[in-house]
């Protein structure tokens, strides 16, 4: 029996854009909220919390970009064209957003414009990137092996509803972040956004899988036929658990669990994702197998990700160890 | 009809705006990286603090380069796919897993090395900050490899095969898909260049200070290693670059003839046009100032060997030639005034002038950006001497591009120039600030705000008492 590559290399592609979301998700939910946290001390520790790590985070966005165009070349070569716009927003985004990181410290005279140049690209980068998932679940027009749909197809009421949930989830992700790693005032003030995030979060959860059910008959289908509910019930009854276990951890005031939850519930999201679109990559046009590369393309790069992807993430590891516990304005103390 | 030219013409402008500015920065980190190895490795064989000091300047500025870089490279690696959406479906077997390997490497280096190497001096000890200094260094290599493997084969395609939907798959051996005819000569022309470009912007930061205060110990010793570099790596690149162009007229004759202005065949041995205007209309060189039979005797070894020109090619095979021929000529013409600036002080150490010389350290501070410029003039003249092809012989530019209407490509294109001029205008006129004060004895180490755009830094926690400094 020879190994389906072609599930190999979309459970990586799969792994590298989890990682992705759930990683530069809680530093751009920090972006997202940065300009309700007073000038100074608070501004300063909520972005030394996320400071060594974002970039490593956003290289996983390349990783998904460049994995796809390696793994799936016609599922690049038609979503992107398809998403053409919220993409180009979200890269010219995280253009602002990454080098204010820099730039706030080396210009003090100007800081004022970078935080905003933080805020607003992290802000249009998180939505961008939800608008983009509710384009591609919505569907888009292929026609032979190209998109054939026009430039503002991806703008609709469900888009715009997606976006704004990835907002609402990366801000509670952030928020979490900021409970876990913070103390005293930026912490209480962290505290209050989950109590108000969580619940949209779980609003906007609940309303774009309902609507996504209603979306194509296929997703109603792969939900809630016989037998197939037997086997997908858990996700939806996962994060209903995970989310009273949620509320109890933030009002008895945990400063990890909520953080851990949070990244559970958009484990559960982003398999129900894959319940929804399996076994197609371009939703109802374009499986995984038409546009998988090459066995030999496959097996050629299997050999560079099984001694570089282990790698990568034990070393991420580390770093997230090594910057384990509190943060202060001024750096990481022990 | 129009509306597809359009939206074509605007694709290629804005590949070749991003793609521009992108490269100016691996430009200088390939090179750069390299020159902060030797610095590094010079302090631990001689512990001259002179080396230290000028390693802890320049990686000052290699940071805030290399995230200019990473940022403006996250914008290519999507633009393959937004713009130029049917090359990427047909070429994406072949240039997908290299591109993968691209950014493995890169994606290693970087979680891996340039923390270390930024912020580590201190706390891994000198072994092991060297090893990283030395892999940052590897690392940058390795992107460029990759890079121009793809970008070669795109000129020499070889090893592939056209499966049934019109995709070019590998048809055997990976190796001959890498390894293809163009790219050991790209390859060493590239990063020969890239070494060049550090050296003319090292040397002009030195003389910038020597002009000032020609007593400055670390301005006279970053000037004279640059000017060794431009004084040996200058010819060495002239012969190179000959290398590569007979490669090229091996391979794309056409590139060659737009080059050389060579519009019409000469059976008996072809002048070398060294200037002139091209008429693409008539098919001549107007006002041209020739020597006969040179560009035979430079490209056969022959001055009487026959050279076809560009009517022999079919008219829609024909890259355009303006621009071919104009950036090929400033390419080859700062090439030659860095040799001259190489050999300039040669004369000037042997009279022992080098550090007073107020012409050469005038003649360094204008030359500085003359690597970067010949760099962008040498891509232009390789990248549109390739058309009407993205790979060349294979599929035309006109049939790659992504089924978008021109607006969509308008408004990314002005928002590109936007941003990208705000964004890295802002981030040049820090680097020229950095560069504007000189090093000095015990330069300090990378500025300790808690803040960083590149690299995960656990190193800089080990030690927190040596935050805080900054922000």
């Amino acid at each position: 029996m020879t190994i389906d590559l072609t599930i190999v290399w979309a459970l990586i592609i799969a792994f590298a854009v989890f990682a992705y979301v759930v990683m530069d998700g809680f530093d751009l939910g920090i972006g997202i909220l940065f300009h309700s946290f007073p000038v100074g001390h608070e501004r300063d520790t909520a972005m030394n919390s996320i400071a060594p790590v974002w970039d490593g985070n956003e290289t996983w966005l390349v990783l998904g970009g460049g994995g796809l165009l390696a793994a799936f070349p016609l599922a690049y070569a038609v979503v992107l064209p398809a998403l053409y716009v919220p993409l180009i927003a979200m890269l010219l985004a995280l253009v602002f957003r990454g080098v204010a990181f820099e730039f706030r410290w080396r210009d003090p005279a100007h800081r004022q414009a970078w935080d905003i140049a933080f805020q607003g690209g992290s802000f249009v980068a998180a939505f961008m990137q939800g608008v983009a998932l509710g384009a591609l679940l919505q569907g888009i027009t292929v026609v032979g092996r190209a998109y054939a749909g026009g430039w503002w197809d991806w703008l609709s009421p469900f888009s715009v509803l997606t976006g704004l949930s990835v907002v609402a989830g990366y801000g509670l992700l952030g928020a979490c972040w900021l409970i876990l790693k913070t103390e005293d005032g930026l912490q209480a003030c962290a505290h209050r956004y989950a109590r108000w995030l969580g619940p949209v979060t779980l609003g906007a959860i609940g309303v774009v899988s309902v609507a996504t059910l209603f979306l194509e008959t296929a997703y109603f289908d792969r939900w809630l036929t016989w037998p197939n509910i037997l086997w997908v019930a858990p996700v939806p009854l996962l994060v209903a658990l995970s989310s009273v276990l949620f509320w109890r951890s933030l009002r008895r005031g945990d400063e990890g669990l909520p953080f851990l939850l949070t990244l559970f519930v958009f484990f559960l999201c982003f398999t129900g994702l894959g319940i929804s679109m399996w076994p197609y990559i371009v939703p109802e046009s374009i499986t995984i197998w038409d546009a998988a590369t090459t066995r030999s393309g496959q097996i050629f790069m299997l050999v560079g990700a099984a001694i570089t992807v282990p790698l990568i993430l034990g070393y991420t590891a580390w770093a997230y160890w090594v910057f384990r516990g509190k943060v202060k304005a001024d750096g990481y103390h022990s | 009809m129009f509306e597809t030219f359009d939206a074509l013409l605007l694709a290629r402008i804005q590949f070749a705006f991003t793609i521009s500015f992108h490269f100016l920065f691996p430009a200088i980190t390939i090179g750069l990286a390299s020159y902060l190895a030797v610095l590094e490795g010079l302090w631990l064989k001689t512990g001259k603090p002179v080396y230290i000091d000028l390693f802890r300047y320049w990686v000052k500025i290699f940071a805030i380069v290399f995230a200019m870089g990473v940022v403006s490279g996250i914008v290519m690696s999507y633009q393959f796919g937004t713009n130029w959406s049917v090359f990427s479906d047909k070429a994406g077997p072949i240039i997908g897993p290299l591109m993968a390997y691209e950014v493995l490497t890169a994606f290693f280096l970087e979680a891996g090395f340039l923390g270390v190497m930024l912020f580590g001096m201190s706390r891994v000890g000198k072994g092991l900050h060297f090893t990283a200094t030395l892999m940052v260094a590897l690392g940058t290599f390795l992107s460029a490899f990759w890079i121009l493997s793809v970008n070669s084969w795109m000129h020499t395609p070889t090893g592939f095969a056209i499966n049934e939907v019109g995709q070019y798959v590998p048809a055997g051996s990976w190796l001959d898909i890498i390894f293809n005819p163009s790219f050991p000569y790209r390859l060493a022309h590239t990063m020969t260049a890239a070494y060049l470009t550090t050296a003319f912007i090292v040397g002009a930061v030195g003389a910038w200070h020597l002009l000032r205060d020609h007593e400055t110990v670390a301005a006279r010793k970053m000037f004279s290693m640059a000017l060794w570099m431009a004084a040996i790596v200058a010819p060495v690149q002239i012969v190179l670059g000959d290398l590569h162009g007979l490669n090229t007229l091996e391979h794309q004759p056409a590139k060659v003839m737009a080059m050389e202005g060579h519009y019409r065949s000469y059976p008996d041995g072809a002048p070398l046009i060294l200037f002139g205007i091209p008429n693409s209309v008539e098919g001549r060189v107007d006002y041209s100032i020739e020597i006969p039979n040179a560009s035979s005797l430079i490209l056969k070894h022959d001055a009487n060997a026959p050279l076809a020109g560009l009517e022999t090619i079919p008219e829609d095979e024909r890259p355009p030639v303006g621009l071919v021929f104009w950036s090929f000529r400033v390419m080859v013409g700062l090439g030659f005034l860095m040799a001259a600036l190489g050999a300039f002080s040669l004369w000037c150490r042997w009279r022992g002038t080098l550090y007073t010389s107020r012409l050469l350290h005038r003649f360094a501070l204008v030359m500085g950006p003359s690597g970067l410029i010949a760099v962008l003039a040498g891509w232009f003249t390789t990248e549109v001497g390739r058309q009407p092809w993205t790979i060349h012989g294979l599929l035309r530019t006109a049939e790659s591009a992504s089924p978008l209407q021109a607006p969509a490509v308008a408004a990314s294109l002005v928002a590109f120039i936007i941003v990208y001029f705000t964004v890295f205008g802002a981030g040049v006129v820090y680097i020229l600030k950095l560069m504007a004060k000189p090093p000095h004895r015990g330069e300090s180490d990378m500025p300790h705000i808690p803040v960083r755009t590149a690299g995960i830094t656990p190193a800089s926690a080990l030690e927190p008492e040596a935050q805080g400094a900054g922000g």
